[in-house]
């Protein structure tokens, strides 16, 4: 940890250094205590066209604190690779200087010190004044404004609405088009009316009718911006159906589908289409070698594992945009195009420092109006944290521990289980712990905590195919999440081995025993993607928990030894 | 500790229900292995051994739903009297009962090609043969994964 006197010295240190990084070089000004909205905004603006980019917002309304992962490892080809890059190592990539702005924003460093300088990201207000911004300089017939999905989903508000508090955000904001992932955990009748009503589209060529295999949504929409055709392909999360609980789509059937993806453009191309888009929501790995065969995609605008990426990568000649979560970033992407064809481009991801931009008045009074009628529930205050709450980690995070203690004890269980989703707001030490908080980390719409029994075996076999859906060298076999938060059991990871063979030492915790592959232990767990789950939604087991404790305070976790790496 | 009963209380999940559990609690049946579909596969052509080449098989790498895999085949050939498809046998070598389709095709057909579902009990191997009307064997194989899901990001 850094003092605050110690964080401005090591700021004015490293102003010398010359950033490569997207973001610009905001150390110095953030060392002057002088980190302003025009400085965060200044790009040079290149061409006719710009597109704009949020993604993952999880439908947080208001500024929230939000810490990268400091553990987030590729397997494979992609090891060591960004975004598989966390803290210095992240750093050192994109020559970003320690205790900056953009380090906080983009890493897990020494996070609540600099969080207490440099305040909460995001709000759609201060989203939404630097949207107008960028159109009242560019003009809004040159922008194009795409959402990459996961934007109904991860507050109370959103759950009590059915996504309808963002819907009506993002259509004030004039969202041209956008994705979905947890949209659809609405279930299929709820996504279609509201697709219906809204002025934005829904694109996804990979959704089929599993009857007929017809499409369900739009594949594309060419948009004109700056006298340029620009098509947009719009991918859904293909794993749907396995990641969330099918019964909720019953008759959708997703997938990649790379071959019909390969005709969207094609048939593009065909149409007069300057520019193609792939407004994409399959992870960053799976897109990075989807658009390496998938031929003649320009730029691929990635979601779904929630990286956020202070500069493009190119892959042959596609460039990828990763714009982060939470509503931390706004991904601006300045497009020369000349001949029908991308003859230059420019990039920032611009950081949403709460502080620094003020916000939009029309959208703040949206946000509040949305928010009133459930004061009741945001406000009311269930404890306080003395740790460090937060998410993020391909093994375990200080939210999903506490979640992981709650249910053990009020579940009365010998273990527990928490999916490794990677939504979910920080809580800073000192922190009320609000219901607003604890639904940010919780809200979804199947959130029965469950209490049942499982062998040893059975719980070493599901920590195997959880893995590998994690670290299978193959991207198209990863579904983008974390591992499941384990409580009462700890055991070793190695990533570089395969299926059956990654987990091993599995020790009973309280018992400080090995876990007995033949005797049935009571696990509880939630976010079961099986139908008619019973238990109280996860919120109550944490609220009732946390009300008992009053001080939450978390040991450090170490149950999980990592090998492979 | 005295643990409470499972299935006393009212709100204990009832079984088989949890998705992320279900396929790991599913009782262990007896599986056919690759030496099992070798040995139909011997039965069937003897030692004749089948080349790659011609045959489409279109499965999914990951299956949304075990329950009801898509699968699709598609033999390449002229479909003439001379040259046709004869018959097409496809199996899942981690299934309780390999088999899981036979087709026969005579000229009139036109198009060699099928399309069906099947349930798969596990991750395996899905094998095509396709049989020519001069006797020649093509085959393809393609692994499908069944995962118990959950835990999306």
């Amino acid at each position: 940890m850094i003092s605050r006197r110690e964080f401005l010295q090591a700021s004015a240190a490293a102003s010398a250094i010359v950033t490569a990084s997207g973001l610009g070089s905001l150390g110095r000004l953030a060392a002057q205590q002088k980190l302003s909205e025009a400085d965060l905004l200044k790009f040079d603006p290149l061409g006719t066209v710009t597109l704009l980019h949020v993604t993952d917002i999880h439908a947080q309304l208001v500024p929230v604190y939000f810490r990268e992962p400091s553990i987030n490892l590729g397997v494979g080809e992609v090891k060591g690779l960004p975004p598989h890059l966390t803290d210095a190592e992240f750093r050192a990539h994109f020559k970003i200087a320690a205790g900056t702005a953009e380090a906080h924003a983009l890493t897990s460093e020494d996070f609540v010190s600099l969080a207490k300088n440099y305040g909460r990201m995001g709000g759609m207000d201060r989203i939404a004044r630097v949207i107008s911004a960028i159109r009242a300089e560019r003009g809004a017939d040159k922008v194009l404004l795409l959402d990459g999905g996961d934007t109904w989903q991860g507050s109370w508000t959103s759950l009590q609405t059915k996504g309808q508090d963002m819907i009506d955000v993002m259509s004030a904001l004039k969202v041209d088009a956008m994705v979905g992932h947890w949209e659809f955990t609405y279930g299929a009748e709820r996504v279609q009316e509201a697709v219906k009503a809204m002025p934005i589209a829904f694109l996804g060529q990979n959704v089929r009718d599993n009857e007929w295999q017809e499409p369900v949504f739009e594949g594309r929409k060419v948009f004109e911006r700056g006298g340029a055709k620009i098509a947009v392909v719009g991918q859904a999360f293909p794993r749907q159906p396995i990641s969330n609980p099918r019964w909720m789509v019953p008759k959708w059937e997703f997938g990649l589908r790379e071959e019909e993806l390969q005709k969207q453009v094609e048939d593009a191309r065909a149409e007069g289409a300057d520019i193609v888009v792939l407004l994409s929501h399959n992870g960053y790995d799976v897109d990075r070698k989807l658009v390496s065969r998938v031929k003649g995609i320009d730029i691929a605008l990635t979601a779904h594992t929630h990286d956020a990426m202070p500069g493009v990568v190119k892959v042959g000649e596609t460039i990828i945009v990763a714009s982060g979560s939470h509503g931390k970033f706004v991904s601006r992407l300045d497009l020369d195009v000349k001949d029908k064809k991308l003859a230059g481009f420019r990039y920032k991801l611009i950081p949403i420092f709460s502080d620094a931009i003020t916000p939009d008045p029309d959208m703040k009074a949206m946000v509040e109006k949305i928010r009133a009628p459930f004061a009741k529930d945001l406000d009311r205050v269930i404890g306080q944290t003395d740790s460090f709450l937060y998410r993020r980690g391909n093994f375990n995070g200080t939210f999903d521990d506490l979640i992981c203690q709650a249910m053990l004890k009020e579940r009365d269980a010998e273990i527990a289980l928490s999916p490794g989703f990677r939504w979910g707001a920080s809580l800073l030490p000192g922190d009320k712990i609000t219901f607003d908080a604890l639904a940010n980390a919780t809200a979804m719409t199947y959130p029965n905590c469950y209490r049942t029994e499982m062998t040893g075996k059975q719980i070493k076999d599901m920590l195997e195919d959880v893995a590998d859906n994690i670290f299978h060298p193959d991207p198209y076999f990863q579904g983008g999440g974390d591992m499941v938060r384990v409580g009462g059991v700890g055991y070793t990871i190695d990533v570089s081995k395969e299926i059956g063979s990654r987990i091993s030492g599995l020790t009973d915790l309280k018992r400080n025993a090995p876990l007995d592959a033949d005797r049935k232990y009571v696990v509880a767990g939630w976010a079961s993607v099986g139908e008619n789950v019973q238990g109280p939604p996860i919120w109550e087991v944490v609220e009732k928990y946390v009300a008992g404790v009053k001080n939450v305070k978390l040991e450090a976790n170490d149950a999980v030894k990592v090998l492979g790496a | 500790m005295a643990l409470r009963t499972i299935g006393s209380r009212r709100d204990t999940l009832k079984a088989g229900a949890i998705g992320a559990v279900a396929l790991a609690l599913a009782p262990r049946l007896a599986h056919a292995d690759a030496a099992a579909v070798e040995a139909e596969i011997k039965k069937l052509y003897g030692d004749k051994k089948g080349a790659e080449g011609k045959v489409k098989l279109d499965v999914p790498q990951i299956a949304e739903n075990g329950l009801v895999v898509p699968i699709n085949i598609e033999i390449e050939s002229p479909m003439t009297d001379k040259d046709f498809v004869k018959s097409v046998h496809v199996w899942a070598d981690g299934n309780p009962s390999p088999g899981v389709l036979s087709y026969t095709f005579t000229p009139e057909a036109g198009k060699a090609s099928a399309s069906a579902r099947m349930r798969l009990a596990t991750t395996q191997n899905i094998i095509c043969i396709a049989e020519m009307s001069d006797g020649k064997l093509f085959t393809a194989k393609s692994q499908v994964k069944v995962t118990i899901g959950g835990c999306g990001g």
